[in-house]
C-alpha cells in the first residue's frame, strides 16, 4: 500500500522501533476496513480519513511510550472517535443535531471495544461510484478513500494537476456528506447495474496504471496494483458476481503480461510477438481459474468477455493454433453488449486473420469520421496496418503518421515509426 | 442488505423541484391535461401514505414571474423569471427520507421525472 498514511508514520519522528512496526502493520492491514467503518458511521469520508490519520499520529507518540495496546485496531478507533466527536462541536456542523453526536459517539466505542470490526469497505466503494458522484472523479476517489492513496499519486497518473484532483476529490466527499449518499451494498435487483460503476472504476484506475508499459512510472505501477487490490477484495466480498471475478481474471490477465510488452532494449512488443515464457505463469493459472468459475454462475458480462478474449490470446501464443473465429465471435459478443468503436477496431483486427486485411478494412469503414475516434491511437495504428497489408502505401504512410502524432509512449511511437520505415523501403 | 451506518442519523429533507416546459403542457388536450393532474395527485398521495410528505406546491406559469434585486441601495424589480431556459421551475416536493438513494426513487416515481427533468436537493439543517 503507497498511502499518503503510510508515509506519515514512516516519516514521523524518531520513536521506539517496535511502536512504530506495530503501526505500519496495522496500517496495512487494517487501514481500509477502518476508514471505511468510519466514513460508513459518520457519512463523512473526508473527517473519517483526517481522523484516521491524527490516530495514527498519536499511536506514534504514545505506544513508544506506554507500549503497544492489546487490541491496537480498538486503540486507532478509540482516539479516531474522539478527534471526529471533537472536530465536528468546534464546526458545529449544520447537517447534524448536536444530541445526535452522543449516539454516534456511544455506536464507535461499542465497535472499538470489540476485535471484530464490522467490514464496511464494500459499502464504501458503492458511496464512492454512486450514480450522485461525477463518473470521471469515481476511480480516484476510490483508490483515495479506500486505500488512502495521497491525491499527488492520483492526479499524476490520471494526467491532472495535483491541486485540480484534490479540488476534485474534496467536491466529491463534499456531496457525499451533504448530499447523504448512503453507505450499502445495493439491494439485489439494483445491485448488477450498481456494481457496474464499481468495477468500471476499479478498472479505469487500473488502465491507467497499465498506460506505463515500462513499469518505470512508480506512480503508475502502483495505481494498478492498487486496483487489483481493490478488485480482488470486491470479489472476495462478492464472490457470487460473476462480473466480479471477470474483472479481476482480465486485471490477471493483462498483468501477466507486463514484463513481455519490452524486451531487453526497452522497445515496445506487440502481442503476437511476445515471448510467452516471459509472462507470468502464477497470474494466468489465477486468472484462468477466475473466469472457470464465473461461467458456473449463469450470467456473462463485458468483463468476462474482454478476460475470455485474453484467454483465448494466450492459448493461441501458447499452443500455435490459430483461434481466430473464437476471437472474433467474443468480439461480436461484446459488441453486442456495449457500442465502443475501441471493440469494433479489435474485432476488425481479428478479421483480418481470419478472413483478409481487406475484410477488417471494410468492417471499419462504418467508424470513419467517428468524433471518438479522431484523437485515438490505436485506430489509426489498426489503419494503418490494414492498409499497409491490402497494398495502399500512401494512405497507410498517412495513418501512421497520425498514429505516430497521437502516442504519448516513446517506446511505442519508435515502434510505429519503424513501421512506418518499413514502408517506405 | 443491512446498511452499514447506525441508526443514529435522523432523516434528511430534500426538497424535489420540477422543471418542466410550460409550453408543452399548454399543447396538450383537455384529457390529457386531466391524465397529468390525476398522475400527479396519485404521486401525491403515495408519498403522504408513505409517511414522507412535508410540503408541495405547484407554481402559477413564469409568466406571473417576476425578480427582485437590491443594488446601490434600489430596489430593482423585473419581469419575469430569473434564468430564462427550456424547461421552467413548475412545482416542488419536499420530503423526509434517510438517504439520497430513498429521495432518488422518490424523484424517479414523479410523473415529472417523465415529461421534465426533477432536480433533488438536501435541504440545509439548522443545528439544534
Amino acid at each position: 500500500m503507497s498511502s499518503a498514511l503510510l508515509g506519515d508514520v514512516i516519516s514521523a519522528p524518531e520513536g521506539d522501533g517496535q511502536a512504530r512496526s506495530t503501526a505500519d502493520a496495522v496500517a496495512r492491514r487494517s487501514y481500509s476496513k477502518l476508514v471505511a467503518f468510519l466514513a460508513a458511521r459518520t457519512g463523512d469520508v473526508a473527517a473519517a480519513e483526517d481522523a484516521l490519520s491524527e490516530a495514527f499520529a498519536s499511536a506514534l507518540i504514545d505506544w513508544p511510550r506506554k507500549g503497544c495496546p492489546a487490541n491496537p485496531e480498538g486503540w486507532l478507533l478509540t482516539a479516531a472517535r474522539r478527534k471526529i466527536i471533537d472536530e465536528s462541536r468546534r464546526q458545529r456542523r449544520g447537517e447534524i443535531a448536536a444530541g445526535h453526536w452522543q449516539l454516534l459517539a456511544e455506536g464507535l466505542d461499542a465497535a472499538a471495544a470489540n476485535p471484530d470490526i464490522p467490514d464496511h469497505r464494500l459499502a464504501l466503494m458503492f458511496a464512492c461510484a454512486h450514480p450522485a458522484i461525477d463518473a470521471a472523479i469515481r476511480a480516484p476517489l476510490m483508490l483515495q478513500a479506500v486505500l488512502g492513496v495521497d491525491a499527488a499519486t492520483i492526479a499524476s497518473a490520471f494526467l491532472v494537476s495535483p491541486t485540480t484532483m484534490g479540488q476534485r476529490l474534496v467536491r466529491a466527499k463534499t456531496k457525499i456528506r451533504q448530499a447523504r449518499i448512503p453507505f450499502t451494498v445495493p439491494e439485489r435487483e439494483e445491485l448488477p447495474g450498481r456494481l457496474g460503476a464499481v468495477l468500471d472504476a476499479i478498472y479505469a484506475a487500473f488502465a491507467e496504471g497499465w498506460a506505463d508499459p515500462g513499469g518505470t512510472d512508480v506512480a503508475r505501477r502502483d495505481l494498478a496494483e492498487e486496483a487489483m487490490f481493490l478488485g480482488s477484495l470486491v470479489a472476495e466480498l462478492l464472490p457470487a458476481e460473476p462480473e466480479a471475478l471477470g474483472l479481476l481474471a482480465l486485471m490477471l490477465h493483462a498483468e501477466a503480461r507486463r514484463r513481455a510488452r519490452r524486451n531487453d532494449r526497452g522497445e515496445y512488443v506487440p502481442l503476437a510477438d511476445q515471448d510467452p515464457s516471459r509472462w507470468d505463469s502464477w497470474m494466468i493459472n489465477g486468472a484462468e481459474a477466475l473466469l472457470r468459475r464465473a461461467g458456473t454462475l449463469g450470467s456473462i458480462g463485458r468483463y468476462q468477455l474482454e478476460a475470455a478474449l485474453q484467454s483465448t490470446h494466450v492459448h493461441r501464443r501458447r499452443t500455435g493454433e490459430a483461434n481466430w473465429p473464437e476471437v472474433v465471435q467474443l468480439y461480436e459478443a461484446l459488441s453486442a453488449l456495449i457500442d465502443s468503436p475501441v471493440i469494433a477496431i479489435n474485432r476488425a483486427l481479428a478479421l483480418a486473420e481470419l478472413k483478409s486485411p481487406a475484410a477488417a478494412l471494410e468492417a471499419i469503414k462504418r467508424l470513419e469520421g467517428d468524433a471518438r475516434l479522431t484523437e485515438y491511437q490505436p485506430y489509426w495504428a489498426a489503419r494503418a496496418e490494414l492498409l499497409a497489408r491490402t497494398g495502399a502505401p500512401d494512405e497507410a504512410r498517412q495513418a501512421y503518421e497520425i498514429a505516430i502524432g497521437l502516442e504519448r509512449d516513446p517506446a511505442v511511437r519508435r515502434f510505429l515509426q519503424d513501421r512506418l520505415s518499413a514502408l517506405a523501403r | 442488505m443491512v446498511p452499514a451506518q447506525d441508526h443514529w442519523r435522523p432523516n434528511v429533507q430534500y426538497l424535489l423541484l420540477l422543471y418542466a416546459s410550460e409550453a408543452g403542457w399548454s399543447k396538450l388536450t383537455p384529457a390529457e391535461q386531466q391524465q397529468g393532474v390525476a398522475a400527479y395527485r396519485a404521486y401525491t398521495e403515495a408519498l403522504t401514505k408513505a409517511g414522507v410528505l412535508r410540503g408541495s406546491n405547484r407554481l402559477q406559469p413564469v409568466s406571473a414571474a417576476s425578480t427582485v434585486r437590491n443594488s446601490n441601495g434600489k430596489t430593482q424589480v423585473l419581469d419575469g423569471p430569473y434564468a430564462e431556459s427550456k424547461e421552467q421551475l413548475g412545482g416542488y416536493y419536499m420530503i423526509d427520507v434517510p438517504d439520497l438513494d430513498a429521495a432518488l426513487s422518490w424523484a424517479a416515481r414523479c410523473p415529472g421525472a417523465s415529461h421534465g427533468i426533477v432536480e433533488v436537493r438536501p435541504i440545509w439543517a439548522m443545528a439544534g
